[in-house]
Parts: C-alpha cells; structure tokens; sequence
C-alpha cells in the first residue's frame, strides 16, 4: 500500500484533511491512528485565534457548510501542547499552516521543520494583509509570490492546498509547481451559504462559509483530473471522499494519496474503513500497487 | 477492522425497540444496543445515525432520557429532516449510534438539588431525577400548554416532589419554570445559597436563569446544546464563550456551569 508523493513517503494513500481531524488525540480515542499513511493536523496560525461566532455550522444536502474561522491555540500553544503527542506518532504528520504575510508562513514552517513534523500544508485561503487583503490562493501572483517565498526558506516537504474558489485550478497547481511547491493538495472547501427562510437568517453566523462533503465530490474529482493533466507533482486528493470508492475515483483522476474531511465527523473510523475497503477494490481487481490505480482513467 | 480495546462503548449498532409518539412532534426512542454497554451518566448524549443515506449527513447528538435494563432511551423533538426521518424508524430496525459523549453532571452532595427544565429539557433532567431520587432533588417542569407538556402524571412516578406549570396555567401553577423557581426559592425556609440547580433548556431560558442565579449567588449547571458536525472535539463548531475561553459542547460540556458562560 505504500505511495510516494516526492520525498514524502507514506505506508498508505489514506490521510486527514485538515481541520477535520483536531491534532489527533481525539480520533486516538477510537482507533490506532498510527495505521494511516499520515494525519494532517488543524492549521496553526502565529498567534492563536479565536475563531467565529456561533452558529458556525450547518448541514446542507449530501454536506456542510462551515465558518469556524480558523480557530487554534497560535504557535506557541501548539509547541508545547500537541507536539510532544504528535512526535511519539509512527505515522506521517503534516501540518496545515495559515497566515496575512509570507512572514507569517515562514515563521511557521520554520518552527514546524524545527519541531521534526514530516511536512508542512500552506492554507493559502487566507487573506494578504499587506495587499488589500487579497487571498493568496485566489490570486496568482500573491499566490506565486507566497509560495516562492516559503520555498527559499523550509526545506520540509512543502504541500500546497489549492483553493477550488477560482476560475481555472489547473492555474494554480501550475504555479505551485513551478515555485517549488513538492505536492499540491485539493480541494479546499467551495465557498458556500444557507438562508434560514423562516428566520429569514443566514444559517450561519459568518453568513459565508466552506461546503464540504459528498456534495463537493464531483467538483473535486473535477479538478484533481485537471491539475493531474498539468502538473507532474504528486496530488493529494479531497473532497467528500467518505468510502473506498470514492476514494478510488479520486485516485483514478489522478490523485497519488487521498484524504479524509467531512467523512471523520460521520463516524471515527471512516478513514480505516476507507483504507480497508481501498484494499479489498485492489484485491478483486488484481491490483498489486497504488500507482496501478493513480491516474488510470480511461476516456 | 475495529479494535475493541478503542471502540468499546462507542461506536455500537442498536436495534429499535420502540419509537412511539408521545404528543405532538415529540417521540421517545428505545434501542437495545447490540452490545452491552456501561451505564451513562445523565447529561451525557449520543450522536444517532437517522438514515444510512448522504442526507442528511451528519448524525443527531441526543441526551440520553433514561437507561433501563441495559436500553437506552431518547426523548426527541422533530425539528426537521433528521430527526423527521428518525421519527419514521420502526421497531426492529437497527441504527449507528455513538457514545456516551461528553461529561454528565456533577452531583453536589449538600445542597438542596432543584432540577429545572422547561419543555424538551426534562429528556436529559428526567434521567437526572430517576439516578438521584434518593437525594430528594425538587423537580420544577414546564411547558407553554397543557397539551405541549411532556409528561404530566407519569413524572409523579419518580417519587420526588415535583411543580408542574404551564406558561396559560392550562396545568398546574401559571408561569414558566423560571417565574415559578423563583416563587419556590422565596418561599422555602431554606437560604437561596444553600441550592443547587441542574438544568436543560434553550439559550433564551438560561440567559435570564444565569442573571437570576448570580444575583442571588445559587449555583446553576446546565446542560447546553450547539449545532455540531463530529459531537468528539475536532470539528469546533458547537463552543461557547466562557470566563476561561471557548469550550466545546461536546468535550468540555455539554455540562455548563452558568456562572461562567459569557452570553453574546
């Protein structure tokens, strides 16, 4: 089951979005999280944030929307609070980074490198403060500049999460790659809304927020087929993945490792049972390697 | 593929035994998991899978209302798709349920306990009463009409001093459940300070219920619902906001101490 994205090696494809999976404790309640090929841990911020009022949640057909606002306990919180946990883990641990300057994501991925994580995943679905507040990930040369920028300085294994919020994703994966991005991750959450039509109301307090779930599916699997077409990096696909097969449909567009979101809040074990199930399609088909599978769509 | 030393006593199929209607839009739940199960303390909930479909996605977290020979017991409101497709559940049928989640309540062992609960609060409050009858705790419980009330001679069966009141005096004494704690706290002969109340209601119950509690320096806990994606801690979307920072229903709570909840 093993897969390579670049450098960063995985004992199997099945991994965690991140922000759906805390910092790993809590999923260690119920079951050996150290059986998956990585877990990627809540994005960490400089300093910690709050995060939005509540509601911060809905659910919406086949998904949900969410507004959490990125709420985490800054660098120092998670120095000392998570990452003596996370360093005991035998699997791989990413970490999701966020920031409003390319300082901002090199003081992380510097800590990050320093803490003996494996990776590190730029959430660049976040506002440059020093540009207007512009979001990196929506733009291409704020987008370019960022990555460049952290590239020079973290020699850890560098994923980029692609925003899907854009008009053409193959764009940007693109972009990261010529920047020096080692593997893109995608898709991040469409920006979505629900109105309360008693109320009148949006159903969440930051009115906007990110869909995720089944309902995203198509859409993502979508764009990890576009960005496989032009990029050669190794891709990380997500998405409403909540069993095998969805899983395997991710991989068949292109993606080389996929992760788990929404479908952990479903049931704990949902990332095992994706896991098992991916090795059941494989046996029956006769699949003796991942990479059998990765990009193998026929059309 | 589970490992028991990690699922024991979480993630457990239960068989529906009974989920019959008791008024309007309120249905109580009985499940025989297939697994024995420990005894969950009151205030602590499940999160039950309504359907096996996409959607709705998400399970339902729902206080447990009683355990008895080894059945759990829900008492729940249709509110809307989730909980409407619940309702048509029939006997026999098997659904995912996760838990015991959270951290029930804390039972003081000197003070004079009052269990307050207005409408569908009494699902987790007359489990409460049932595990601390010996106690002798005073149960006030409410609701808007005689017809919206929940329980009415059925409760007596706790054996424990309780005021029932309707909002349209249509049942019992006139007034909320709020109006009618402070009419009960004024007349007893015990001090204010001496209580201690537990309680489950709505944010627009306990806010006034929390300014009440702090005048008169009685100690309140309650427990709080939020929407929530995972009930286990990770998704971050049921906090509160509280003296110490934000807390999870799911994790921290859904137990409250009111003195410390900072209202919006």
């Amino acid at each position: 089951m093993k897969v390579s994205l670049g450098r960063l090696k995985l004992k199997n494809p099945v991994m965690t979005a991140s922000g759906t999976f805390g910092y790993g404790k809590e999923y260690s309640e119920f079951f050996d999280i150290n059986k998956l090929g990585a877990i990627v841990i809540k994005g960490i911020s400089v300093n910690p944030m709050p995060g939005n009022p509540t509601p911060r949640i809905c659910e919406t057909p086949s998904g949900m929307i969410n507004a959490i606002g990125l709420q985490n306990p800054g660098l120092k919180g998670f120095l000392k609070d998570q990452v003596p946990f996370l360093k005991q883990l035998k699997t791989k641990v990413i970490v999701n980074v966020l920031g409003n300057s390319a300082d901002d994501y090199i003081r992380l991925a510097e800590a990050v490198e320093e803490a003996g994580m494996n990776a590190v995943e730029l959430n660049v679905s976040c506002p440059n403060v020093k540009k207007g507040g512009i979001v990196f990930g929506t733009d291409p040369k704020a987008f370019e500049d960022l990555i460049t920028a952290v590239r020079k300085k973290v020699k850890l294994p560098l994923i980029t999460k692609l925003s899907p919020n854009v008009a053409k994703i193959s764009e940007f994966a693109k972009i990261a790659e010529d920047c020096g991005s080692d593997i893109i991750s995608l898709i991040n959450t469409l920006t979505g809304m629900s109105i309360d039509i008693n109320t009148r109301k949006p159903r969440i307090a930051n009115i906007i927020g990110g869909l995720s779930g089944p309902a995203i599916k198509p859409v993502a699997v979508r764009m990890v087929w576009e960005c496989r077409k032009a990029v050669k990096i190794p891709i990380i696909g997500m998405g409403g993945i909540i069993a095998a097969e969805d899983a395997v449909e991710f991989m068949l567009a292109g993606a080389d490792a996929i992760a788990v979101g929404t479908g952990n809040f479903l049931n704990p074990l949902t990332t095992l049972q994706v896991l098992e199930g991916i090795k059941l399609h494989m046996k029956s088909q006769g699949i003796n390697s991942v990479s059998e599978i990765t990009g193998g769509l026929i059309c | 593929m589970r490992s028991l030393k990690y699922v024991l006593n979480k993630i457990i199929k239960a068989k529906i035994q009974d989920n019959r209607k008791i008024i309007d839009r309120h249905y109580l739940l009985t499940l025989e998991p297939s697994t024995a199960i420990t005894t969950p303390k009151p205030g602590q909930f499940y999160m039950l899978s309504v359907n096996n479909g996409l959607d709705p996605l998400l399970k339902r977290p729902l206080s447990v209302h009683n355990f008895l020979d080894g059945k759990l017991q829900f008492l729940y409101r249709v509110v809307g798709k989730g909980t409407d497709l619940l309702s048509s559940r029939v006997t026999g049928e098997s659904i995912d349920i996760l838990g015991p989640l959270g951290n029930g309540f804390t039972v003081s062992k000197t003070k004079q306990i009052i269990l307050l609960a207005g409408g569908l609060g009494i699902a987790p409050i007359y489990y409460l009463a049932a595990s601390i009858a010996g106690r002798k705790p005073v149960l006030i419980y409410g609701a808007g009409t005689k017809e919206t009330l929940i329980y009415r001679d059925q409760i007596k069966n706790l054996g424990i001093e309780t005021v029932i009141a309707t909002d349209d005096g249509s049942y019992g004494k006139k007034g909320n459940v709020v109006t009618v704690l402070k009419k009960y706290l004024k007349d007893t002969s015990l001090p204010y300070t001496d209580h201690i109340i537990y309680t489950c209601g709505s944010e627009a119950m306990l806010k006034p219920l929390a300014e009440f509690a702090s005048e008169h320096g009685i100690k309140i806990h309650a427990a709080m619902e939020q929407n929530m994606a995972c009930g286990v801690g990770t998704c971050m979307g049921c906090v509160v906001k509280t003296r110490k920072g934000l807390k999870r229903v799911c994790k921290e709570g859904p137990v409250f101490n009111l003195n410390e909840i900072e209202w919006e």
